[in-house]
């Protein structure tokens, strides 16, 4: 098997949606298109209890075939490369699953197969958990509630970099605010292999009272093809096709 | 991601899907980050660890790790495997296992409560020695941290084995404190430069029993906690060579912290002697002075009669 490419969204935010389309399905679309979903609510550090609004964090990354995790601001770091790497790991043991059944026949999983062969199998989905190439595109919430947490982001962010970065597989990211008054999403950093050097990221921010998130990932799923979605079908060209194994 | 921990009550069995063997539970003796350990007697009467976990690929790979460390002939690495199967709960429920040594001690910060400053350097180099063979048979440990040892009959030994990783690969499991990423002293790729880093976080937390955090200028907060500690005043030159890039190997940190423990020392009990010695030889000066007075004394009466 020759490790292929991930593409992941990365959505972070603090709170409900309000605007738009129901990010959900827009998570569904994302994961038909091959892009998994995964979502952070990132609480505040003196909030106590879980707040309104942030069940909707797990049903986004549910639909959008990802992981999702709610985390108070200090641990946000060490959240944000885990819920990747996990994301990874389900990925790509989704792949060998599908490749299990194609063998085996029945509905056969990884989990399912006796402890001996188990063993060699996950050893290959880790193998290529190192060496597969991955594209990230940040998405973060930028909505008045969450300004003070920016400079966490930022680090997490730096520090989401330096994890993987450490792996032999090629990386690309790139990281996009909303809500922007224009065009929903506003390009922070494009497609770059290391988020070493982000310094004045997120300093020119103009926010409204609203959170917009079904159209802010629908937006970054053209960002993702880089150019328009429906301009890319309309060439009868699959911008996803190099996605899976 | 959901931590779930199991609560499985004393005399409690748990049989292998496969193997079909029966491991009955003696007590829970922790929770870590994918799995509850208990302690159990197998079908064989043998006290052993059982560790009941969710993430069966996850559990898996740690059951590789053990299996291979039971293979480096010689040095043992690790707790030993015993055993992996899969255990169905009453509601029919899968859930992945694995047996391994039961490893009994101490935490090192209670061995340490009742030892003496140098058990800190001691500690040290038994984990380098460790370190060292694990290196040269080609992993990183990876999520080196306190939680991770216990201290067994004087000696330290790592109990958890889920952050050992290939050479050249990266970190994938880490706890921030003992991190040089964390800490902005170098990347997170599995070199065993990134063990010593912990291992030297792990003497700074000897030498300050709360944990810190990095603060806006990390190393000068490294720095700053290594010179504030004086438990740590020994080590403080090997620490920063570490921290420096000066030291590349477990072997040369090893040797550099024996250096500083086989030092001579000043002990109370040699130093009361030099003060006795002291004493006896300013007695004989005294004594050297009276008798060269006397015959002074001697002489002039003498020359005065003369």
């Amino acid at each position: 098997m020759k490790p292929g490419r991930l593409k992941q969204i990365l959505l972070l935010t603090d709170g409900c949606s309000n605007h738009g389309e129901d990010p959900v399905v827009v998570a569904a679309l994302a994961r038909n298109q091959g892009i998994t979903v995964n979502v952070i609510g990132v609480l505040d550090d003196r909030q106590s209890g879980r707040p309104q609004g942030l069940e909707e964090v797990e049903s986004i990354a549910e639909a959008g075939g990802g992981v999702s995790q709610i985390v108070y601001q200090k641990s946000l770091s060490q959240t944000v490369q885990m819920v990747t790497r996990q994301a990874m790991t389900q990925t790509i043991q989704g792949v060998v699953n599908k490749e299990l059944q194609e063998i085996l026949g029945k509905k056969q999983t990884i989990e399912e197969l006796p402890p001996e062969q188990r063993g060699e199998v996950v050893e290959v989905v880790d193998e290529l958990g190192e060496s597969c190439d991955l594209e990230v595109l940040v998405l973060v919430d930028t909505s008045a509630s969450m300004h003070h947490k920016l400079p966490t982001v930022k680090d997490a962010l730096f520090d989401l970099s330096l994890s993987l970065n450490a792996r032999s597989g090629s990386n690309q990211f790139s990281v996009y605010a909303f809500p922007d008054p224009k065009k929903t999403i506003t390009k922070m950093v494009g497609w770059t292999p290391e988020l070493g050097e982000i310094h004045g990221i997120f300093s020119k921010l103009n926010s409204g009272g609203y959170t917009p998130t079904g159209p802010a990932l629908k937006e970054a799923l053209y960002a993702f093809a880089g150019k328009p979605l429906d301009e890319r079908l309309r060439n009868e060209e699959d911008p996803y096709e190099e996605t899976g194994f | 991601m959901k931590k779930q921990v199991f609560d499985l009550s004393p005399g409690s069995r748990v049989t292998g899907k496969w193997s079909g063997r029966v491991y009955t539970i003696i007590k829970k003796v922790g929770a870590g980050a994918c799995g509850t350990v208990f302690l159990c007697r197998s079908h064989q009467g043998e006290t052993c660890a059982l560790k009941l976990g969710e993430d069966s690929s996850r559990m898996m790979l740690e059951v590789n790790m053990l299996k291979k460390f039971s293979k480096v002939q010689g040095v043992k690495l690790g707790p030993s495997f015993v055993d992996v199967d899969d255990w169905v709960d009453r509601s029919g429920r899968t859930h992945p296992f694995y047996v391994m040594e039961y490893v009994e001690g101490a935490s090192v910060a209670d061995f340490l409560k009742a030892k003496t400053k140098d058990w800190i350097g001691i500690l040290a180099v038994q984990l380098l020695s460790d370190l060292e063979n694990l290196h040269n048979a080609g992993y990183v440990f990876g999520d080196l941290k306190t939680d991770n040892l216990l201290v067994s009959g004087s000696k330290v030994r790592w109990i958890d084995v889920g952050g050992v990783t290939a050479i050249g690969r990266a970190i994938k499991e880490y706890t921030e404190f003992y991190d040089r990423g964390y800490w902005n002293m170098g990347s997170r790729k599995a070199e065993p430069t990134y063990d010593l880093f912990a291992v030297t976080m792990i003497m700074m937390e000897m030498g300050h029993p709360k944990r810190f955090d990095k603060g806006t200028h990390p190393q000068k907060t490294l720095e700053h906690r290594l010179v504030s500690s004086p438990i740590l005043k020994p080590y403080k030159r090997v620490i920063q060579q570490c921290w420096k890039g000066d030291i590349q190997s477990a072997a040369q940190m090893k040797d550099s912290l024996s250096g500083v423990l086989m030092k001579r020392k000043k002990t109370p009990a040699s130093s009361r002697q030099r003060r006795v010695q002291n004493k006896k030889t300013e007695n004989v000066e005294l004594a050297a002075l009276t008798v060269a007075s006397g015959l002074f004394f001697a002489v002039s009466i003498a020359s005065f009669f003369l």
